[in-house]
């Protein structure tokens, strides 16, 4: 997101579930830990002085395993369950203060929520059903099914609007939650591990769905997922929570190339690295490359590339830009062919470069159907280094391993005029 | 041992009960003719509607009712049910005990579906109003009859107040369970989009507790109709009193019509509010 204005901040947020919070809290607060207080007190910690901040129109991914109080988290958002202490700011003010008036409002008008179990009314029809926050706040029938029929079309299920749920299929009844859950038209939309009741192809598939909703009406969507495949397919930002506490915040590609811990490290193993990594993560600037002048002599090229026992050099303008791949087999032809003048007579004649922004997906066949390490583009075409194939590989094999590496410039860059 | 000897009586219950259903007749038996006020009033009404209405037009209104609800067959079952309980000579009784256990199960409808909708919110309102039900549902009528009698006089309006307290239970209880057995997720959807109590009570509670509800009344229903005859003890009119009459002459025969017309409209009763119970639930 461009405009980074914070709409929730959850500050020190904790939840104890017992007979006496406040007691609990305190020992919290002196240090004690969840598995200690729980010998103590026989009380359980939910959410342990969870911090953070989610930024308005960004999809904000909550995760973690269950029992991590990724739901109690979600619910004390809008106060479904009472936070024993901290703050929860929303537009800046104190969800954790409101009077019951004031909470009810807040309900009524900014947050929609979806549900793992879809809870939807069986006594109510399709419509019925997505009107239900509009019905509770008193909007009158007419333009209650108006707004409901609005919110069904863009789930394209305006043509059920008058079944009943338990006619739909799961998927259906999902798409019904998150109608209901746009028809109030909210800032914020809670959704409660909305996708993991449904099986995978449905799953993915609303994945999209709501994907393109958000490019539609950029909504505040915080979502609980204990799918990490799902976190990183749709999330902005993805916060981490481990017993209670929230282990680490940051975007895919931060968490997956710089986990906090052994226990996000864990989350990711096993995770296709391919979809998320790019191929600007993995490039590396190891190759030899020949900026090209006019007097460059194929010769000259040849010679550096067998003092540096590699077989491709690449070929770039004086802005750096891609220009192609020399082999030291093209650069013999090239000598004994014509007597060795012009350069660009050796380039390889297929050769072409991936954009940095390309998934490892993405790059897939043309990393497995060329010889040669396979040059990475950046903004304007500029050169930023090569994946070859043992590349590609290794970063898949510490993928499920461990996190792939930061992309740093190991060796030293290798250009030199000649 | 003093503690271990059962041959005298310690706890003089008995007479403490008597004394206090005495002590409650000398004092507060002007009071319990108001209590009854109402459901006297209703009692009378009723009684007036099914004597003016000329049968042809009840039996049609009842077989329609049948039809709507319960299907083709009941509404022919309800239809030869009423001709033979008028061929039987049985029309007048059928219609006073019609009256009686439709305002019954008015009044225990009045009271119960709030006291159960009371018991399904709250666990400790259900705890204490358990043992009542227990007691309701397990004393003899003949032991509350007498206090009954002692408090409301003799006559139909007694019958009446003595089949509410018999019939009372089931509609609290089913309520109750209809109001526990909402999904508690369908609830926290009803709250997070922002409904009162009072919302979340109309808008989800009730309307998926109907069904639960519907086969509360029916129960109750059932339960008024067998109090008919004991209600016929302490001179409540109706079909129980061909069937007391019979018993105490020896006339097998008044008793067994009299029995078989209380029986057919048991079933009656039960298929048409059955069905309307199933149609909620469907539509």
């Amino acid at each position: 997101m461009n405009e980074k204005t914070t709409k929730i901040e959850v500050k020190n947020i904790s939840k104890i579930f017992g007979p006496h919070p406040k007691k609990a809290l305190k020992m919290l607060k002196n240090g004690a830990d969840k598995d200690a207080i729980h010998a103590e007190t026989g009380m359980t910690v939910g959410v342990q002085n969870a911090s953070f901040e989610i930024f308005s129109g960004e999809i904000f991914v909550i995760m973690g395993l269950s029992g991590s109080g990724k739901s109690t988290m979600v619910r004390m958002l809008n106060r479904l369950i009472e936070p024993t202490g901290g703050s929860i700011f929303v537009d800046g003010q104190d969800v954790a203060a409101m009077s019951s008036q004031e909470l009810i409002a807040l309900r009524r008008q900014k947050m929609g929520m979806v549900f793992q179990s879809f809870a939807l009314m069986p006594h109510l029809t399709v419509w019925e059903n997505a009107a239900f926050g509009l019905e509770i706040s008193g909007v009158d029938k007419k333009e209650r099914r108006e707004r409901a029929i609005q919110a069904l079309e863009q789930v394209g299920l305006d043509l059920y609007s008058d079944s009943y749920p338990h006619a739909l299929s799961g998927g259906m009844q999902q798409r019904v939650g998150l109608a209901r859950g746009l028809a109030i038209n909210p800032d914020i939309l809670l959704m409660d591990e909305a996708f993991s009741a449904l099986d995978p192809l449905i799953r993915t598939e609303m994945q999209d769905e709501l994907l393109k909703l958000q490019s539609r009406a950029q909504r505040t969507i915080v979502f609980i997922s204990h799918d990490l495949d799902e976190a990183m397919r749709i999330g902005d930002r993805i916060a981490i929570m481990e017993g209670g506490r929230v282990v680490q915040v940051g975007t895919p590609e931060e968490i997956l190339q710089n986990p906090a811990d052994d226990y996000v490290r864990a989350f990711f193993r096993g995770v296709d690295p391919t979809n998320i990594l790019t191929a600007g993560d993995i490039a590396r600037d190891t190759a030899v490359t020949i900026i090209r002048h006019r007097s460059d002599g194929p010769r000259a090229v040849l010679q550096r590339l067998i003092s540096k026992d590699r077989d491709y050099g690449y070929v770039l303008d004086s802005e750096r830009r891609f220009i192609g791949i020399v082999s030291a087999d093209s650069l013999r032809d090239c000598i004994e062919g014509d007597g060795g003048r012009d350069l660009t007579k050796a380039l390889l004649p297929d050769a072409q470069a991936v954009q940095s922004s390309d998934s490892m997906q993405d790059i897939l066949p043309e990393i497995t159907s060329r010889s040669w390490p396979i040059p990475v583009l950046g903004d304007e075409g500029k050169y930023l280094g090569i994946i070859s194939k043992n590349l590609f590989l290794r970063t898949l094999q510490r993928g499920h391993e461990e996190a792939a590496m930061p992309p740093a410039a190991e060796a030293p860059s290798e250009d030199k005029t000649i | 041992m003093k503690l271990l000897d059962f041959s005298e009586q310690l706890i003089p219950l008995d007479d403490w009960v008597e004394n206090g259903v005495d002590w409650l007749v000398t004092n507060y038996r002007d009071l319990f003719q108001v209590v009854k006020v109402p459901v006297e009033k209703t009692l009378q009404g009723l009684d007036w509607f099914f004597g003016v209405l000329p049968p042809s037009v009840l039996i049609l209104l009842l077989a329609f009712l049948a039809w709507r609800y319960a299907g083709k067959g009941v509404a022919i079952f309800t239809l030869l049910t009423f001709l033979l309980i008028g061929y039987l000579g049985l029309w007048e009784d059928t219609m006073i005990t019609l009256a009686m256990v439709i305002c019954s199960v008015l009044f225990c409808a009045i009271v119960g579906i709030p006291l159960g909708i009371l018991s399904g919110r709250s666990n400790r309102f259900q705890t204490v109003l358990r043992p009542f039900l227990d007691a309701m549902q397990t004393t003899p009528p003949f032991v509350y009859l007498v206090p009954v009698v002692m408090l409301f006089s003799i006559g139909t309006v007694s019958g009446v107040l003595a089949t509410i307290v018999f019939a009372l239970p089931p509609i609290i209880r089913l309520t109750s369970l209809g109001i526990r057995q909402v999904h508690p997720e369908l609830i926290e959807a009803a709250v997070a989009f922002g409904a009162t109590p009072w919302q979340v009570l109309r808008k989800v509670q009730v309307p998926l507790a109907l069904p639960s509800i519907m086969a509360g009344l029916n129960q109750t229903i059932m339960m008024a109709l067998s109090m008919v005859v004991i209600s016929a003890l302490i001179g409540a009119g109706g079909l129980g009193g061909p069937v007391v009459q019979g018993l105490n002459t020896l006339e097998i025969g008044l008793a067994t019509i009299g029995g078989l017309a209380i029986v057919l409209l048991a079933m009656v009763l039960d298929r048409i509010t059955q069905g309307l119970g199933k149609q909620r639930k469907s539509g």
